[in-house]
């Protein structure tokens, strides 16, 4: 895949919230980036603009030469099969078994009625399979996904998005409902799978710990605009702060104690 | 720090607590003259009890089977007018639903589909069935085309309104996959609706039934005008007999439908 180039994207929704303020970003083939920051900061619209589930107010996006903020419907439609979507919370169908969500990932391959009859034409199925089987759901296909734990449910997301056969994954905050162990072997699952087909993936994620282990490199969003843009390693306390704001990022227990007496006798002088 | 015992009160939903008396005073007004322009004249009260002893007693015991041809007929017919009716007016009601939902279709096929709706709920079916009878005739295709059309009404606006509180996110999952837009109906919007759709569908073949059995007696056809005539007649015994299977069968297709939607759920 070529370069994913964002130029001075921009994006204000209708009822005035500057979500994106002139975003430029280069992001070249197979590097996996995470994208951090506080919550409303944009970075879910970001990667909704890149495969234009959000359409841009202003700037442009590419993919190596191919101008994505210009295309027509029918275009559009063939530049997202390349663009792999892994959501917050799952975003199943709830009530489609296992396999047809899976399947789903082939709906901008295949015609309208092979997908009315669910006719998928066999490699498709077997790729399913297949996939089903790396994310550790084998066996699974015919459980309908409402029936699913949080994490087996994320692994049908990213078995979609896979069988898409992308050159590109958007994820956006696949852990954000996850268990701390869940979220870290999801998260180690996403990157091995573009380790693996040297995917290029845009990481959406709260949690910057897990971002710190396996991105290669980090975005820091706030108020719409890139504040940091850089190595794991470079998130310093002070860079977070700019991030996120003022907090202590070292703090342990015994500092949380004091932190919660300090707010107690705050409380008590007012 | 010391206990101070303070007051709270719910704030009130008209704030203006003149504009709050003036209008209970109002409604208590109103209210009063309305009753008493009633004007129960007691006496009337008093000869219609035995009046009504008798026409109740007239109704034991039912008779099913002086005119169990006539009933059976028109039992039949009601069923079949129902059915026809439902599965139609159905057929008609998913393109008009997906139309009117907002969510899914543009603005001006929403608007059209809105006042599609909008015109086939205006009328109640007792109205529409006497347009009908005096467009096609007594019978029970008018009886059809009435049930037909107050389905539409019906069950296009509900459904639409499911259409429309669909959940965004797997909606958007499914267009992120590139797929076309009648996948995307097919794959994120039909799974969502479909419980609702078939529920619906039972609900309105229930009230459809018990319609058929009023529109009859505007001569729409069905129970309803076996049920009329016998009326008519002055044969309470079978028009009882007519009421308590209206009753039984809308008691069944309760229970059934009931079963029916928790199974797609």
């Amino acid at each position: 895949m070529p370069t994913l180039t964002l130029t001075n994207l921009t994006k204000r929704y209708p009822t005035g919230d500057l979500a994106l303020n002139d975003v430029s970003l280069d992001i070249p083939e197979g590097q996996v980036l995470a994208l951090i920051g506080p919550s409303g900061a944009g970075k879910s619209t970001l990667i909704r603009c890149v495969n234009r589930l959000v359409e841009p107010t202003s700037g442009a996006i590419a993919l190596g030469d191919l101008n994505v903020t210009q295309m027509g419907s029918r275009k559009l439609r063939r530049m997202r099969r390349r663009m792999g979507m892994i959501f917050q919370e799952y975003a199943l169908v709830e009530r489609l078994p296992v396999m047809e969500n899976v399947l789903s990932g082939r709906l901008g391959y295949v015609g309208f009625w092979a997908s009315w009859f669910r006719q998928f034409p066999r490699e498709d199925i077997s790729q399913a399979f297949n996939l089903l089987d790396r994310v550790g759901l084998a066996g699974m296909e015919d459980k309908r996904a409402d029936a699913l734990s949080g994490g087996q449910r994320q692994r049908v997301g990213i078995a979609r998005a896979l069988i898409q056969n992308p050159d590109l994954l958007l994820v956006d905050e696949p852990t954000a409902s996850l268990d701390p162990k869940t979220s870290r072997q999801i998260m180690r699952l996403i990157g091995e799978l573009c380790k693996e087909r040297g995917l290029t993936a845009i990481v959406n994620i709260h949690d910057v710990p897990l971002a710190r282990l396996f991105a290669e490199r980090v975005v820091g969003l706030k108020s719409g605009a890139v504040v940091y843009d850089g190595s794991p390693e470079g998130l310093t306390p002070d860079v977070l702060t700019q991030i996120y704001g003022e907090e202590d990022w070292n703090a342990t227990k015994e500092d949380g104690d004091k932190f919660l007496t300090q707010g107690e006798e705050a409380g008590g002088e007012s | 720090m010391a206990a101070k015992t303070q007051t709270w009160y719910r704030p009130h939903i008209i704030s203006n607590p003149a504009l709050r008396w003036v209008l209970a005073l109002g409604i208590g007004v109103y209210l009063a003259a309305a009753i008493g322009t009633l004007d129960i004249n007691w006496s009337r009260v008093a000869e219609g009890w035995p009046r009504a002893q008798r026409f109740f007693s007239g109704f034991m015991p039912p008779d099913f089977f002086s005119r169990g041809d006539a009933i059976l007929d028109g039992l039949l017919e009601s069923l079949w007018m129902t059915v026809a009716a439902t599965a139609l007016g159905v057929l008609i009601s998913v393109p008009v639903a997906i139309g009117g939902a907002r969510n899914v279709s543009p603005v001006p096929v929403y608007l059209f589909c809105r006042s599609l709706m909008a015109v086939s709920r205006a009328f109640h079916e007792v109205l529409l069935a006497i347009f009908f009878v005096k467009l096609f005739g007594f019978g029970p295709f008018a009886g059809v085309a009435t049930l037909t059309m107050a389905t539409v009404g019906f069950y296009a606006k509900l459904l639409a309104e499911d259409i429309e509180s669909i959940s965004v996110a797997q909606s958007e999952a499914i267009r992120a996959t590139g797929a076309g837009w009648l996948q995307w109906l097919d794959y994120a919007i039909r799974p969502q609706a479909r419980p609702r759709a078939i529920g619906l569908a039972m609900y309105r073949l229930d009230i459809n039934f018990r319609e058929s059995a009023i529109i009859g007696i505007v001569g729409a056809g069905g129970i309803g005008a076996t049920l009329n005539t016998a009326f008519d007649r002055y044969e309470f015994d079978t028009a009882a007999a007519i009421l308590l299977i209206i009753i039984g069968i809308v008691m069944a297709a309760e229970y059934m439908s009931g079963h029916i939607r928790k199974a797609v759920q």
